[in-house]
């Protein structure tokens, strides 16, 4: 077994949520995009100062991921209120779900909750039967980038390539 | 297995004779910089790049490449589309400093003053960038930099290894120099 506390590793069956999710407070989940890979990308905080902000490169890099129909998901524990705001500001598209009540409860389930009560920076890839196909956990500091996120979904599209031939 | 934390990011895709370059081509230290001509910390590197370049005149050369985060930057993409229609006039490097020297003029209107000051035909090169002639050119660029794991800009690799330094003359300098002796 890994660490009961530990990011959610890969061959595990995502756990399933629903979670309000911008632009218009719809309940989103993993669930609903089967037969898509699903891009889960925690995130400590909306609102973090810097130009190199994760999910303002992710709303960059958008036509990668549509190249391999993945959806891709934000989520932290701030409010949908927030999270409206920060979408607005930086011309982010793409949904990003409040883990707001109960605080942090999908974090937990997928071992991406950090005792400072915020999402740590976790990446996890499901394959398109929902099961978790990569994961990935940086320093909450550090930008992880969207290459290794690239790469999983590279290798997913592979295995299917394989699998069909 | 969860990957490793903290994997040094190295370049993925090799200068070619498609990318902008100046400095020496048999230069020992080569810099390739991403970035986006609306970001304000690509801005303040660019004096010290260009300072490197001086002092390092015979050991550098500077590639760069585009990296425009349009959703933040809403002038990102056409001051780079600009760049390149200058680029396909050989005139590329003139642009950039251009840029980078007035960010603070980078709408519609200024940034096609610009072009006309620097002897460039504006209504053609207008043409060319409301068409998107050249986007897909920026396109390779930035798909190229998020596969060598461009988080950010600036960011440099120096000889091929991201340089996770500051971007002060010194701290760029003290790279450039770490790069020529390894």
């Amino acid at each position: 077994m890994s660490d009961p506390n530990g990011l959610i590793q890969p061959g595990r069956s995502a756990p399933g949520f629903t979670l309000a999710g911008t632009p218009d407070g719809r309940q989103i989940g993993p669930q609903q995009f089967r037969g898509r890979p699903v891009v889960l990308a925690f995130y400590p905080a909306d609102w973090s100062p810097v130009c190199g902000d994760q999910m303002s490169l992710y709303q960059a890099a958008a036509p990668m991921f549509d190249q391999y129909q993945a959806v891709l998901l934000g989520l932290s524990v701030d409010s949908i209120w927030s999270h409206r705001a920060f979408a607005e500001s930086r011309g982010i598209e793409f949904p990003l779900l409040a883990d707001f009540e109960p605080k942090g409860e999908v974090a937990r389930r997928y071992g991406a909750y950090t005792p400072q009560g915020e999402a740590a920076r976790a990446l996890v890839v499901l394959d398109p039967a929902g099961t978790v196909a990569w994961s990935y956990l940086s320093p909450p500091e550090v930008n992880p980038g969207a290459d290794g996120i690239i790469e999983a979904l590279d290798r997913l599209t592979a295995d299917r390539r394989v699998m069909a031939g | 297995m969860t990957t490793p934390l903290q994997v040094t990011a190295r370049l993925r895709d090799p200068v070619t004779d498609q990318d902008h370059v100046r400095g020496p081509a048999d230069a020992a230290v080569t810099i390739v910089e991403y970035g986006d001509f609306q970001c304000q910390f690509c801005g303040a590197a660019y004096p010290n790049l260009h300072e490197v370049l001086r002092q390092r005149a015979d050991t550098v050369r500077m590639v760069y490449r585009y990296f425009p985060i349009a959703n933040v930057h809403p002038y990102a993409e056409r001051a780079a589309e600009t760049a390149e229609a200058a680029a396909a006039r050989g005139r590329f490097w003139e642009m950039h400093d251009w840029l980078y020297e007035h960010q603070d003029q980078l709408d519609p209107v200024h940034l096609s003053l610009g072009v006309e000051q620097l002897g460039l035909p504006p209504d053609e090169v207008n043409a060319e960038v409301d068409n998107r002639v050249h986007a897909d050119r920026v396109r390779r660029d930035f798909v190229g930099g998020i596969r060598s794991g461009v988080n950010g800009t600036p960011t440099l690799f120096v000889n091929g290894v991201r340089h996770e330094g500051g971007y002060d003359l010194p701290d760029l300098l003290a790279a450039v120099d770490a790069a020529a002796n390894a």
